[in-house]
């Protein structure tokens, strides 16, 4: 069903698991007084229409930065290289008339904590039907309707009456799926979530995710998800992007990665989550990565893991490696000199084409 | 262990449970943020407090170590009554029992080095003989939680959440408790932050052999380092068992409910799994349902469950459990067995005798 009614009126439908967007090399650096901060570089990313894609990382590696950058969110002391391609138009440096256009109607986004995104003086049911007076240019009586619409289709029991409730009478739950109602009032093509259920419980975080698949399944929305959770990206990702430092170290389908982490962070990464039946014996021990996360400035020609990597050797210190895919056609690609899983002679292949 | 042993304060009974409470109840004005808990925990074991945001379980550790005035009910620590103690009475079972908190960096001082945050509980308990003495301490419980002993000359702002964090274990272990309680002492952590202060705690609490509150709603952290585990719901247990018992058969359809939604870090496992939505989220604690709380959301929820509240008892297969449905031999329905996206009032059927049993 894609009842894309938009009104940038020349928007191609792509097909199925054409992407809709395409992020290429993209780099955002801070100016602060301490000096320039490095937050992420050369960042590519790619989303299919209807696919949802999980961003993966430890607090700090830029999952948020490169969220913020794609509709032109971040601060003025922030500066952006690379390309952000939606269904084709560059956005990157793009006129803020035009970005704000775009994140009104395009790309929409949910944070982490609903309530400081909440006007706390508006009852729930005007809030949402004013993204649809000023975007869907809606009548009032319309925009009235379709709120307690949207506000069902997220979930919420009893639409009728909860449209004239405050933002403080209702729990974190329903304030986050009031968010996502909000954010899909005009159909997006791309809903970006940033760790849109990190403040809330299992059982309501279920609930949540629930109705990011049903998004997903019934208008086709395209989503990314940032989180550092796993079971979270075990849930609802098609394909999943892993961060580190301010790069991507691997993207994989999420069965994949799971399955075969190639790069050694990633594996770090899921072997230190406690899996269910496993309990903490004399013996047994979850994995910890040693060490702490660098500030990317340390490291410029080299790969950032190298210091906490238990198969570095010199070459990862001297060089950064770059994403490639281990066997062509996979779509599994990871930026490491050795490969996890791989003999010391099959090392990384892009390792002679490209650098 | 009838007996009240209130008045030889110190002398702890060493096979008494370290911390026993019965029937605690703790109101803020009309808030029933714990009502009417019951809980004991035997000497090196830890018991997993879980449950949803606003359940009440920092409020239950905070009572135990008694930053909380309980409104009735009695904390005893070792077998000694606590709970009308004041605070110069208080002083001896004070080293009996420490905490943690869930955020490394509100809980320290900021303008206190971390050598004098570790050393502060020996200091305010007057014990740890001369200032050497102290310091000799802090360093040995800083290298015990993994830290380098110059750290001690160092302020909390200047170390990692996940070193800060170790930072407060070693505060709330310098005095050598026999209870621990850790509440949510990993959440505000970085997945591989987390692992390594839970290998800590699991290794501290093996070598050390202090019992643990281990406070969490982190499913998983239960499993790796929980012995007995007991779930909360607005302000009041409704199921205790062991670890094994209660994941490999957890009876009440809240546990059910909150095992089936803790999302599993495996793709092909989480897909498969029966998702159970409670729909609507935790009631007020003002106000709280009639008859079962959870009734409100339970799958399985039939007309005695709103205006009959179920009590708490011991049932076949070890554990205890609230809920009407649980025969005495512990069987019952499953809410997993459920039709999925079943609303409530769908599967209110009174003909609920003929239920399913529980699953292999
Ligand atoms: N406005 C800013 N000025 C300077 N540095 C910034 C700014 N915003 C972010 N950073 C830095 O950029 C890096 C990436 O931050 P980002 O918020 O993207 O992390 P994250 O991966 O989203 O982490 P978390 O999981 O904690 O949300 C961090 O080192 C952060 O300190
Ligand atoms: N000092 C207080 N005054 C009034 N109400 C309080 C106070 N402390 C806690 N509460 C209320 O008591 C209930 C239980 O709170 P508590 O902090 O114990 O929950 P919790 O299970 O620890 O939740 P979380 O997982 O969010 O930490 C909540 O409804 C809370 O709002
Ligand atoms: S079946 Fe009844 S008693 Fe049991 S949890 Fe549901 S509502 Fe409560
Ligand atoms: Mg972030
Ligand atoms: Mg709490």
């Amino acid at each position: 069903m894609t009842t894309a009614t938009t009104t940038t009126g020349d928007r191609p439908a792509p097909a199925d698991g054409e992407p809709v967007l395409e992020v290429r090399d993209l780099s955002v650096t801070f100016t602060t007084e301490g000096g320039t901060v490095s937050a992420v570089d050369g960042v590519d990313l790619t989303l299919g229409r209807g696919e949802i894609v999980g961003v993966v990382g430890e607090s700090g590696c830029g999952k948020s930065v490169t969220a913020m950058s794609l509709a032109g969110l971040l601060p003025r002391s922030a500066e952006v290289t690379g390309s952000v391609e939606l269904l084709g138009r560059q956005l990157r440096g793009a006129p803020p008339a035009q970005l704000r256009a775009v994140r009104g109607n395009e790309i929409a986004y949910i944070f982490q904590e609903p309530m400081s995104s909440l006007n706390p003086v508006l009852t729930v049911g005007r809030q949402v039907s004013e993204v649809l007076q000023v975007h869907e240019r809606m009548s009032r009586a319309r925009a009235r309707e379709r709120a307690v619409e949207l506000l069902r289709l997220v979930g919420i029991p009893s639409p009728e009456r909860r449209v004239r409730q405050y933002p403080h009478e209702l729990s974190g739950g329903m304030r986050q799926r009031v968010m996502i109602a909000m954010a899909v009032a005009c159909d997006p093509t791309v809903l970006v979530a940033d760790e849109p259920t990190t403040a809330l419980d299992v059982t309501v975080q279920a609930g949540i995710l629930d109705v990011l698949r049903g998004l997903r399944d019934r208008l086709g929305t395209s989503i990314l998800v940032i989180t550092h959770d796993l079971g979270v990206i075990a849930d609802v990702a098609d394909r999943v992007v892993v961060m580190y430092a301010g790069r991507v170290v691997e993207r994989a389908g999420v069965e994949e990665l799971f399955v075969h982490p190639r790069h050694h962070y990633a594996a770090g990464l899921l072997s230190a989550s406690p899996t269910p039946g496993r309990y903490a014996a004399a013996d047994d021990r979850l994995q910890e990565i040693p060490g702490l996360v660098p500030t990317l400035a340390e490291q410029p020609d080299a790969c950032t893991f190298a210091d906490r990597c238990p198969a570095a050797t010199d070459r990862c210190r001297s060089a950064a490696p770059p994403l490639a895919e281990l066997d062509p056609g996979s779509g599994h690609e990871v930026a490491c000199w050795h490969p996890r899983g791989s003999t010391p002679t099959t090392d990384h292949p892009a390792g002679e084409e490209d650098a | 262990m009838s007996t009240d042993t209130a008045t030889d304060a110190g002398a702890a009974d060493p096979g008494a449970p370290v911390l026993e409470l019965e029937d605690l109840v703790m109101h803020f004005g009309p808030v029933r943020a714990v009502d009417g808990v019951s809980l004991s925990i035997a000497p090196g074991r830890v018991t997993a407090l879980v449950g949803e945001s606003g359940s009440g379980k920092s409020t239950v550790g905070r009572c135990v170590v008694r930053l909380l005035s309980p409104t009735s009910g009695t904390v005893r620590l070792g077998g000694t009554d606590v709970t009308g103690l004041g605070r110069r009475a208080m002083r001896p079972h004070r080293r009996e029992v420490s905490i943690v908190f869930q955020d490394p960096a509100g809980s320290l001082d900021p303008r206190m080095l971390v050598g004098d945050v570790v050393a502060e509980p020996l200091r305010l308990q007057g014990r740890g003989g001369g200032r050497a003495e102290r310091e000799r301490r802090v360093a040995e419980q800083l290298e015990r939680v993994g830290l380098d002993r110059s750290v001690a000359q160092r302020y909390p702002h200047e170390l990692s959440g996940g070193q800060r964090q170790r930072v407060s274990l070693a505060r709330a272990l310098v005095s050598e408790p026999r209870l621990l309680v850790a509440d949510e002492p990993t959440s505000a952590l970085d997945v591989s932050v987390q692992a390594s202060v839970l290998n800590l705690l699991a290794d501290l609490q093996r070598d050390i052999g202090f019992a643990c509150l281990f406070i969490t709603h982190d499913l998983s952290a239960v499993e790796y380092l929980a012995d007995d585990i007991a779930v909360l719901y607005l302000g009041q247990v409704v199921e205790t068992g062991t670890r094994e018992e209660v994941f490999a058969r957890p009876r009440h359809p809240y546990t059910q409910a909150l095992l089936a939604a803790a999302p599993v870090a495996d793709p092909v496992r989480q897909r498969e799994r029966t998702r159970v939505l409670l729909g609507d989220d935790l009631p007020s604690a003002i106000d709280p349902p009639s008859g079962c709380r959870f009734h409100t959301r339970c799958p399985l929820a039939v007309d005695r469950c709103a205006t009959e509240e179920p009590v708490l008892r011991t049932v076949g297969g070890g554990g205890s459990v609230a809920c009407h449905l649980v025969d005495d031999d512990g069987s019952g329905p499953d809410v997993r067995d459920a039709t999925p996206g079943a609303t409530p009032d769908a599967t209110t059927d009174p003909d609920h005798d003929d239920r399913p049993g529980s699953p292999a």
